[in-house]
């Protein structure tokens, strides 16, 4: 099963670098970490002075993708995903929210099989009660972005937990705003 | 076997009326000495004006054993508590009380040295071993006339004693002055206390579990034992079942959760999920209605935070608010007949309140506000939390006088509150301390009791 996946990965891959044309062949955005010891591509056959274009495009190594082979623990621990950050007493995904959304999407793009929970945070200043259905519409209108970029609802679960986890314990500015966020958690792959 | 420690757990939190299955037994002690002459009620310092002073002596221990002693000593002071706390009495203090030398027999009380402290009433009691536990008596004497107003004679186990003032109490506060106490009530809460952690993918998280305690704090039992964030418990009008918002797991190791509203039935270990939950379906914030039949709650089943009323057995859901803003936190008007809640459908999040047909909508006091609660006859009150200042502070709004009044005064954030049954007190969370914890005051902003110590403790509410 894992295999497959994996081999999908690349083919996957391989045809992103084929037909992509123009885009370069995915970037990774995780440290390439364990790099396996797969020669490097023998390079074509020598002859063939064609100057212009380059027909083999660099090859994409074949390296271990450690978020394909990872257990769910290892990639939350190290995750991929960027969180959203909230104005106070706003669920609004702002221009810079919409930036990592998009950078989110790619990812699980990347991976289609994962399923994440996207949980909604708040900071200290709302009310507890209060802070349940502000953090739900914080992962809500996260969630509502990331499909409107394609990916599929059934993928996207949504929890708030408003201000019962908050991620820095302090009680300033700096606090408070690291506090208002939707994260994101892989619930399964 | 969880069940099994809950149900004693239960059993010995009861104390003194062994729990028998489901409705607490009301404690039906024979009345010892006839509490009245006739039909006629003696009443304590009826003829003075103004508040009776009232003098509890130090209940008398009729054997020399320690427990016997101990526990002479735990009905007397929790009593003087109790009769304190509804201040329809005031209570004589201590340091003067210590002048007088300890009585040593109900029926031998040197009155004249109880006049000197102008006391109206005294309260005197013993406390002797029996083959079951321990027997309990009290009187309450009429000082300038000597006649007893109140003497009832109690017996159990020794195991809680506090359980016999809480009934004394009540029970003296009935009989004088009509009035419902609430020293047999309890208060139940979410509590971070055991420092456990959840599991999952995300360090430093602490579970939170349902516990309760008695109204002042005293004898906290643990409901939940699930290790996730369990929180804002309700009580069911009967005190057979709580209520609460539970984080589920869900995926395959239990990486996602989703909030759904889990009745457990203390006395049995039972639970409930009449809201059947999933991760695209999630409730939260359970209120009982007053006759037990409903339970309103706040859900995401339609894409949006909205209000809805369910029958207890999750049958009849019927959704009461359609806005695409927030609409969370419904608590029921004492008849039934209204919802309040909160909503911040103009952009600023405030309280509102409907027919339960989902009729007549409209805001209750033109400032951010939350939390809604709501006490019936003779008050007619809500009580909330509004934003004054970098925190906020519980006020009550009076239907009588369609105004608010504050009842904390700024220091750390308060929210959270609930009225007692009674609707005389408030409890309510804090953080002036330093954490967030339980605290109780009259409805009038005095008497503020601190109930919780250890760890974090939010969502209070109040049993009937």
């Amino acid at each position: 099963m894992t295999k497959m996946r994996y081999a999908a990965v690349v083919l996957g891959l391989l045809a992103a670098a084929g037909c992509g044309g123009k885009k370069p062949p995915v970037a990774k955005p995780l440290p390439p970490t364990t790099t396996t010891s797969t020669p490097p591509p023998p390079t074509p056959a020598p002859p063939q002075p064609v100057p212009d274009t380059t027909p083999v495009p660099p090859e994409p190594r074949i390296s271990e993708d450690p978020l394909v082979s990872s257990d769910l623990d290892a990639i939350n621990k190290n995750s991929p995903f960027q969180p959203v950050f909230y104005a106070l007493d706003s669920y609004e995904v702002d221009a810079a929210g919409q930036q990592v959304l998009t950078a989110d999407a790619a990812i699980l793009k990347k991976y289609p099989t994962w399923v994440i929970t996207i949980e909604g945070h708040c900071d200290e200043r709302g009310t507890a009660e209060y802070n349940l259905a502000l953090g739900e519409k914080r992962a809500l209108a996260a969630k509502t972005y990331l499909v409107s970029l394609g990916i599929p609802a059934d993928r996207l679960r949504t929890v708030s937990y408003g201000k019962e986890f908050p991620f820095d314990p302090g009680h300033d500015e700096g606090a408070w705003k690291n506090n208002r966020r939707a994260h994101f958690v892989v619930t399964s792959k | 076997m969880t069940r099994l420690s809950l149900f004693l757990a239960l059993a010995a939190g009861a104390g003194v009326f062994v729990v028998q299955q489901p409705p607490q037994p009301p404690p039906q002690p024979p009345p010892q000495p006839p509490a009245s002459q006739g039909n006629q009620t003696v009443r304590i310092g009826v003829d003075v004006g103004g508040t009776p002073k009232l003098a509890v002596a130090p209940f008398i221990a009729l054997s020399n054993d320690a427990e016997t002693v101990a526990a002479a000593k735990t009905v007397g002071d929790v009593l003087f508590d109790d009769i304190a706390y509804e201040r329809e009495f005031y209570m004589i203090g201590k340091d003067a009380i210590a002048t007088i030398p300890r009585p040593t027999s109900l029926d031998d009380v040197p009155l004249d040295r109880w006049k000197e402290l102008n006391a109206d009433g005294l309260v005197i009691g013993s406390v002797r071993k029996d083959a079951n536990g321990i027997v309990v008596q009290v009187k309450v004497i009429q000082v300038p006339t000597g006649r007893v107003a109140f003497g009832k004679e109690y017996s159990g186990s020794v195991a809680n004693p506090r359980r016999y003032s809480h009934t004394i109490a009540d029970e003296f506060h009935k009989q004088q002055v009509g009035l419902n106490g609430v020293a047999r009530t309890y208060i139940t809460f979410s509590s971070d206390r055991d420092a456990d952690r959840m599991r999952g993918p995300v360090a430093n998280r602490d579970v939170q579990e349902i516990y309760f305690t008695d109204y002042d704090g005293a004898n906290p039992q643990k409901v939940t034992n699930t290790r996730t964030l369990n929180i804002t418990p309700a009580w069911s009008p009967d005190n057979q079942v709580i209520a609460y918002t539970s984080y589920r797991p869900s995926g395959p190791q239990g990486f996602g959760t989703f909030q759904d509203v889990i009745l457990s039935f203390i006395h049995t270990g039972q639970r409930a999920t009449p809201t059947s939950g999933s991760p695209q379906n999630q409730n939260y914030l359970p209120a009982w209605s007053p006759d037990g039949s409903k339970i309103a709650f706040t859900s995401n089943r339609d894409g949006n935070p909205e209000i809805y009323i369910m029958n207890r057995d999750g049958s009849g859901v019927r959704r009461m608010t359609n806005h695409p803003s927030i609409d969370v936190n419904p608590t029921w008007s004492p008849t039934g007949n209204q919802i309040a809640w909160v909503s911040e459908r103009t952009g600023t999040p405030k309280i509102y309140i409907m027919n339960v047909d989902g009729t007549g909508q409209r805001s209750l006091v033109n400032e951010e506000c939350y939390r809604p609660t709501w006490s019936g006859e003779p008050f007619n009150e809500i009580a909330y939390a509004a934003k004054t200042g970098p925190g906020f502070d519980i006020k009550i709004y009076s239907f009588a006088t369609g105004e608010s009044r504050k009842i904390t005064d700024g220091i750390g954030t308060n929210e959270s509150p609930v009225f007692s049954p009674n609707g005389r007190h408030i409890a309510f969370t804090s953080s002036r301390t330093g954490k967030v914890q339980i605290f109780t005051v009259a409805r009038d902003g005095n008497d503020l009791r601190q109930i919780t110590r250890e760890g974090n403790n939010k969502f209070p509410n109040w049993s009937r």
